[in-house]
């Protein structure tokens, strides 16, 4: 049958006219800062190194997550929301209640910006769960808040969470970051970690829920780069529980994260070892035992490895690490001045915070960059050290996040 | 409570990373002196051009932190910029006989499809180096990224050369067609790592590489060959050393007092039994 041109838009001379002028540069951008000395820093010095890494994005996405921003209500769980409607607040508040008892529930203070239009509602929630359903469920809090973020995501039409975490929030939405930055006032809050984004969004649209970083408690991930893999890690996370429904890639390198690190204790170089898998040959050069483990992870974790190129920064309470794909596909580099580490997309944006660096060096492939806090809790098993068969033990003995059926490995 | 007043206004001087307004410049003679800081590529690359045309025949940009295109596409000889700070991404793309100094870092890209001219660069220099490079000469004091001359080419008397001081990581020279790859190791930050990673010359189907020192044969695919570089590959060699010696400060006697490697690719179509019929 005959392609029926009358339903294409076909090529309009005048538009090419309009558009020709502009260069889309693109590419995404990324930054992560961490004072391992626990100091605080404004939110304005990630807005700073957002700013000159603009030309990384087009305008479609923009978003921070900072680290240590609600002392006050530093063991709450703090919910960021987004609604397309009140219908949705209505029915998303009432999952909350249901679950949380709500200690604060407001609008996130913003201010008007050049820029930035049709946000949704935003509202954040200071929240402690019930204590009787977590007796009840034999449950954690944490796995409790993992199941009810996947129950607003997938069940409640137009109600989004942005960030589930204790002493955190994740601010994102559409428009340039330094705009997304100023909306959310974000010089008002100070973090000892702070990690942000700049999208151009490649496969997916660009909407609100859309932008960087994809949370989940306490974890938050920004990334530059494409999951190829999206189909079978998002398959992988099904089976324990996690339900992806934000319609892009990255939202499975944090759940991944929160796999590998909170529910299969794996220290992190593993995790991102696992993620980020050194290639077969290079397995074969290594020395035997860590061949074997390094065989051992691949066989166990093939499904959650991370296909495609990607530059990822995880932020979490107590830290931040840095990671590239295997092979570099992404920019990423990494500099560390006194007690603050820091890992950005150009070198200039670690310039433009830290004027005059001790260090400045380009990490390698697949080896990630770890800052961490002093005197905060490393909330995984760093100091684990696993072998090949503990490995396997590690996997079989966890317990699904919710009421997903149960898995057997 | 957590909500503060609102305060309308964002506060003052940072809404862009880059002002978009033309930079402040001094002139005395031929020389001209721009003050880049905070200002978009755009204005920068501006200015530059219209005091090229000018007849500024030395350009010192202050301030650089991250502008792309720096020295884009000029096609002039006798100038020389003078870059103070950290070049962004495409330094000297398209550069066609201009002739760029950077004190500091570059970020990737440097060189990229350049036709002719010289680049020095007093730092470590990122990925994709010479990206396309089809001439003119970049010389790196310290250490380089992955895919460095990855598809260089070479056309007649159109031969790209790039030195580089410090190390590699992987896929050095991947597809390259022409010209020559230098890397010394000399100049590094990690003296664990191995000289270059692995790919070392991955699909490489022209071109020659020299590495000072020696390569182990999982660094390298079965398409190129590697031997110790003889008198006849010194003799080529060692003009463009002497050359990057006399640009960095140092010593060439001492660069060539070790053997270096020389990779060669082992056909000009590599994949031909692979894509095109018997």
């Amino acid at each position: 049958m005959p392609y029926d041109l009358s339903r294409y838009d076909g090529f309009d001379p005048a538009r090419y006219r309009e558009e020709s002028p502009f260069k889309i540069h693109g590419g995404c951008g990324l930054m992560g800062l961490c004072d391992e000395s626990g100091a605080l820093m404004s939110g304005e010095e990630a807005i700073l190194a957002m700013a000159v890494q603009r030309d990384r994005g087009n305008g479609l996405g923009g978003g921070y997550a900072g680290y240590g921003i609600y002392p006050e209500f530093a063991d709450h769980f703090c919910f960021h929301m987004m609604y397309h409607d009140l219908k949705a607040k209505e029915e998303a508040e009432a999952i909350l209640d249901q679950h949380f008892l709500i200690e604060v529930a407001e609008p996130m203070p913003t201010r008007p910006v050049k820029g930035i239009t049709d946000a949704p509602l935003l509202w954040r929630y200071f929240m402690t769960p019930h204590q009787h359903i977590l007796d009840e469920r034999e449950q954690s809090a944490e796995d409790y808040v993992v199941s009810v973020v996947m129950l607003v995501n997938s069940r409640v039409d137009g109600a989004f969470v942005a960030s589930s975490g204790k002493n955190m929030g994740a601010f994102k939405g559409v428009g340039f970051p330094e705009e997304i930055g100023h909306y959310f006032r974000l010089e008002e809050y100070a973090g000892h970690t702070w990690v942000a984004h700049n999208r151009f969004p490649t496969n997916t649209p660009g909407w609100w829920g859309g932008a960087h970083p994809f949370t989940l408690l306490d974890w938050s991930i920004v990334h530059n780069g494409e999951i190829s893999s999206y189909g079978i890690n998002s398959r992988y996370l099904e089976q324990f529980g996690y339900t992806c429904s934000l319609g892009t890639d990255t939202e499975v390198a944090a759940y991944l994260f929160d796999l590998l690190l909170r529910r299969h204790k794996l220290p992190v170089s593993l995790a991102c070892k696992a993620l980020a898998a050194p290639l077969w040959d290079e397995i074969d050069r290594m020395p035997e035992d860590e061949a074997a483990l390094m065989r051992s992870l691949r066989a166990v974790y093939g499904p959650g490895m991370l296909n495609g190129p990607f530059a990822i920064v995880l932020g979490f309470n107590g830290g931040m690490v840095a990671l590239n794909d295997r092979i570099k596909l992404r920019p990423l580099v990494a500099a560390r001045c006194g007690s603050k580490l820091m890992v950005a997309s150009e070198e200039s944006a670690i310039r433009t915070v830290l004027p005059d660096p001790d260090e400045v060096w380009t990490p390698k492939a697949g080896e990630p960059v770890i800052g961490r806090v002093k005197g905060m809790d490393w909330p995984i098993h760093g100091d684990l050290h696993l072998g090949a068969a503990q490995i396997s033990c590690a996997v079989t003995a966890v317990e699904p996040a919710c009421d997903a059926e149960e898995v057997t490995v | 409570m957590m909500t503060k007043a609102a305060t309308v206004a964002p506060p003052a001087g940072v809404i862009e990373g880059y002002r978009q307004q033309a930079p402040s410049v001094t002139r005395d003679g031929d020389v001209v002196t721009v003050d880049a800081t905070g200002i978009y590529y755009q204005q920068l690359n501006d200015a530059i051009r219209d005091e090229v045309s000018g007849g500024a025949k030395r350009i010192v940009l202050n301030g650089v932190n991250g502008q792309r295109y720096v020295g884009c596409g000029l096609r002039v000889s006798g100038v020389k910029l003078e870059v103070n700070g950290c070049a962004g991404n495409d330094l000297a793309m398209f550069t066609d006989g201009a002739e760029i100094e950077v004190f500091g870092n570059a970020q990737d890209g440097v060189g990229n499809t350049m036709s002719s001219g010289r680049v020095v660069v007093h730092g470590d220099a990122g990925d994709v180096l010479g990206y396309g490079m089809r001439g003119g000469n970049v010389y790196v004091k310290g250490d380089v990224g992955y895919r460095v001359g990855i598809h260089m080419k070479a056309y007649e008397k159109n031969i790209p050369v790039l030195v580089c001081g410090g190390k590699a990581r992987d896929f050095f020279g991947e597809y390259m067609a022409g010209g020559m790859l230098v890397l010394l190791g000399i100049n590094t930050r990690d003296a664990a790592q191995r000289i270059a990673g692995g790919f070392l010359g991955a699909g490489m189907h022209g071109g020659v590489i020299y590495i000072r020192g020696t390569v182990e044969s999982w660094q390298v695919g079965a398409e190129v060959g590697v031997t110790e570089a003889d008198e006849d590959a010194m003799a080529e060699l060692r003009p463009i050393i002497e050359d990057y010696a006399g640009a960095m400060g140092m010593d060439a006697a001492e660069i060539l007092s070790q053997p270096f490697t020389r990779i060669v690719p082992m056909s000009h179509r590599p994949y031909a039994k692979l894509y095109a019929s018997m």
